[in-house]
């Protein structure tokens, strides 16, 4: 079958025909540094001023849709966290629940509370990326240093807890991979303190001064209309006035126990979006206090004088030979990477469905029920298998409504999983945003786009 | 240069040598998720400022080596083998993460798989994404080369790919 | 959970509507292509639904549904391997709208009522074209190219329809099913 595709070819490299045009033509090629490596603008320029901006998205294209329909559901979730790759915990989070939904199951609320947390831990980081980027290309590259100096506390905490700094893979269709540590609120108390006192000599620093004041105020400017008419969401539609955050109107996990406000602007432009964003961190290191004040206490580990910890290659060994009694009461001494997954946490990070979620390794080495249970859902075809179906899930992400649209035939490998990236959105909007204005605003405009090149170009 | 090795070209040579190594002027050739290891190297925390190569040139005419960063795409191929083109020499090229080093788990229609079927690599960091030590140990090496340049008067040749094997 | 917005849609134009469901409390109604547009304009325009946002326009390649390969391990006992029962499905879904190929997905979603509904279009793919939502929403645009790309369906009257995230000498749909996943045209280089 021959595919037509026969559309005319890209008309922006060609010069303008007219000698006499007035415009220039001026090409920000997809290798710049501020245009975060992967966007080409071709603008049209009447001097200083922009007519006409083109952007030309794709140089990133991965193929994660493709991808996510040759391995199976939970093998999606390392291509997830490649997507908005400053918050990982995000994506993953909602891949989960969007497989959870189609399953139907529910999972406990220590490890809903748990996935928050990590979720608004991410947030952080995100929005830490984005000020500082854009300061930095503004020339506040002190502010840029501080801010990747507080992420770096922030990643040793998401490393305690996951293992890996930024591409973590933690949540599972089911529940989350391991518990969090015992002494999780000590080293979270110090991070933030961190956090807040990079946040506010960035403030002293950015907000009240006059260079950083004049190229943010009144650039940028889009209403409320025209941002919810691109389809627009999260901080940049927060910034023009519009209170919609998915956290408090479709409110999913806990969201809806936890206190906390949304921040809202007013003029629509770039100062505005910058402020949304340094009280929605704010807001995100209350919402992880209040949730770790409010989670409900795991199981504690056995203790282990008492409760026989074992090697868990002898306990593998101790299986095969059928001395079942002696390790039944026992609890693994695993490796650190499953540190946290043994069987005393086990009823509290995941959902108690045989068919989702892997069993404890003392239950996979110790009986043939756990054996079974792992083999069915490990094994090359098999693998868990939720029912036909199609649902949409969405979930606040850094810059907006993240939502994943996931089909199903009762296969072990999802039939269709589409993301729906907030970036997208904005940057359709994004040659509109700088038709008017300066080239010079092109760089602080861009910048509170926060654009993502994972998640924009998947 | 190589041809009569005497005292002094030698000492000269070792001299260059050292003084290039600790002026690496990267062309950060930014595109993913690498990039933000990338971020996290070159700031305070892991400062590459201290080995000499803090001082990123946006522009191919004024750097020495290229540190390919995250995921090169089909479409975004010409592109980098037009930055690598307009570099001057002598030039070096850093494959930064497992998806410049081989592709990573990126196997299909859209991606490249290892940017050494476009451009000559000298030094491959792999991981997804390399810890920053990773990346100051590839650097380290790479200075190694750096020094050795001269001396042997042109450039090591890059390990030829192994063969792909057909399963 | 009411199904208002179903009740809405059917209730005001029943031609269109060729079924509905609410697999998991997601609103969906399958319509026929040609009342799109119209549909479209009344769930934007109308006071009690007031869809100001388009969330999302996509599509699905229906063709290679329920075929996949049943796992190795059963496969020469001949034992069909279906989901769990143990999984509920009191309300189970319908399955793969009409016999099209393809199906044009839409969300929509309204900031005042806080309400979703998903559209779907089957599309065939010998007249794999719709009319498009640039007029409503201008955000469609850079969607419906997206579709376009990835599975070859246009969209008249959309003001710019070309590639956008492919090259424009990519020659084929990645996403159909029949694109296999590793088949590059590499525009420079060997093709590994």
């Amino acid at each position: 079958m021959k595919t037509d595709n026969t559309m005319e070819t890209d008309q922006t490299a060609e010069v303008p025909a007219d000698p006499e045009k007035r415009e220039m033509m001026l090409n920000i090629g997809p290798a710049h540094p501020a245009m975060h490596g992967i966007i080409r603008l071709v603008v049209e320029l009447d001097g200083e001023q922009i007519q006409n901006a083109d952007v030309d998205i794709g140089f990133l294209h991965r193929g994660f849709e493709k991808m996510s329909e040759q391995v199976d559901y939970n093998g999606v979730i390392p291509y997830t966290d490649r997507l908005n790759y400053v918050s990982p915990l995000i994506n993953n989070m909602g891949y989960c629940m969007a497989v959870e939904k189609i399953l139907g199951i529910s999972v406990p609320d220590r490890c809903h509370y748990i996935r928050v947390i990590l979720s608004e831990i991410s947030r952080i980081g995100d929005h830490l990326t984005c000020v500082g980027a854009t300061a930095m290309e503004l020339g506040a590259f002190s502010v840029f240093l501080y801010m990747i100096k507080a992420r770096e506390y922030l990643w040793d905490l998401v490393e305690q807890v996951t293992g890996a700094r930024m591409t973590v893979s933690y949540c599972r269709v089911g529940g989350v991979k391991a518990d969090l540590p015992e002494d999780f609120a000590g080293p979270c108390a110090e991070a933030f303190k961190e956090v807040r006192t990079v946040i506010d000599e960035s403030d002293k620093l950015l907000t009240r001064n006059r260079i950083f004041v004049d190229r943010m105020n009144g650039t940028g400017v889009i209403s409320a209309e025209d941002a919810i008419s691109f389809g627009i969401t999260g901080p940049f539609l927060r910034a023009t006035g519009m209170e919609y955050d998915v956290r408090k109107d479709c409110p999913y996990a806990v969201y809806d126990q936890l206190p906390f406000d949304v921040a809202v602007g007013t003029r629509g432009d770039n100062m505005d979006r910058y402020l949304v964003r340094m009280e929605e961190m704010e807001q995100s290191m209350l919402i992880v206090e209040a949730a770790l004040r409010d989670m409900p206490p795991g199981d504690v580990l056995v203790n282990p004088e008492t409760g026989r910890p074992i090697p868990a290659a002898q306990m593998v060994d101790l299986g095969k030979m059928g001395e079942i009694e002696s390790i039944s009461g026992g609890c693994a001494v695993i490796g650190p990477t499953l540190e946290g997954s043994g069987r005393a946490q086990h009823s509290s990070i995941a959902a108690d469905e045989k068919r989702v979620f892997l069993p404890p390794k003392e239950d996979t080495y110790g009986n043939i029920e756990g054996l079974m249970q792992q083999f069915k859902l490990v094994m090359l075809g098999h693998g868990l298998r939720p029912p036909e179906g199609e649902v949409y899930f969405p979930v606040e992400g850094a810059n907006g409504e993240l939502g994943f649209y996931v089909v199903s035939d009762g296969a072990g490998k999802a039939y269709r999983v589409r993301v729906r990236p907030p970036c997208f959105a904005i940057m359709s909007a994004l040659s509109t945003l700088l038709t008017g204005d300066m080239i010079a605003d092109i760089v602080p405009t861009f910048g509170s786009v926060n654009m993502i090149g994972g998640e924009l170009d998947r | 240069m190589a041809n009569n090795p005497s005292f002094l070209t030698t000492r000269l040579d070792e001299a260059i040598g050292w003084a290039q190594k600790y002026s690496i002027f990267q062309y950060p050739f930014v595109t993913a998720c690498c990039g933000m290891e990338y971020m996290a190297t070159a700031c305070s925390h892991y400062d590459v400022d201290r080995f000499g190569a803090g001082l990123p040139r946006f522009s191919p005419r004024q750097a020495d080596v290229m540190f390919v960063v995250g995921t090169i795409s089909h479409k975004m191929a010409p592109v980098m083998n037009r930055i690598y083109e307009q570099m001057a020499d002598p030039k070096w090229v850093v494959a930064f993460g497992v998806c410049t080093c081989t592709g990573g788990f990126y196997n299909n229609y859209a991606t490249v798989m290892g940017i050494d079927t476009i451009i000559p690599v000298d030094v491959y960091i792999p991981g997804c994404p390399p810890r920053p030590e990773m990346v100051l140990d590839g650097l380290m090496k790479l200075q190694d080369k750096i020094q050795d340049h001269r001396a042997s008067g042109r450039r090591a040749e890059p390990e030829s790919r192994p063969e792909v094997f057909e399963v | 959970m009411t199904n208002s917005l179903i009740e809405a849609v059917s209730d005001r134009f029943p031609a269109a509507v060729s079924a509905t469901h609410a697999y998991r409390g997601d609103q969906t109604v399958v319509l026929r292509p040609e009342f799109l547009l119209e549909i479209a304009q009344f769930l934007k325009e109308d006071q009690a639904l007031q869809m100001n946002l388009l969330v999302d326009v996509t599509a699905v390649d229906y063709s290679t549904f329920g075929k996949s390969a049943k796992p190795a391990f059963f496969a020469s006992s001949g034992v069909a391997v279906r989901p769990s029962p143990l999984i509920p499905d009191e309300d189970p879904w319908p399955g793969p709208p009409a016999k099209a190929r393809f199906a044009v997905v839409y969300h929509f979603y309204s900031t005042d009522h806080k309400h979703r509904l998903r559209l779907v279009v089957p599309v065939e793919e010998s007249e794999a074209e719709l009319d498009s939502l640039t007029p409503l929403w201008p955000g469609a645009d850079w969607l419906e190219r997206e579709v376009w790309d990835m599975y070859g369906i246009r969209f008249s009257g959309h003001p710019n329809l070309k590639r956008i995230l492919m090259y424009e000498e990519f020659e084929g749909y990645p996403l159909r099913k029949d694109y296999p996943v590793d088949k590059r045209q590499p525009l420079i280089g060997p093709v590994n």
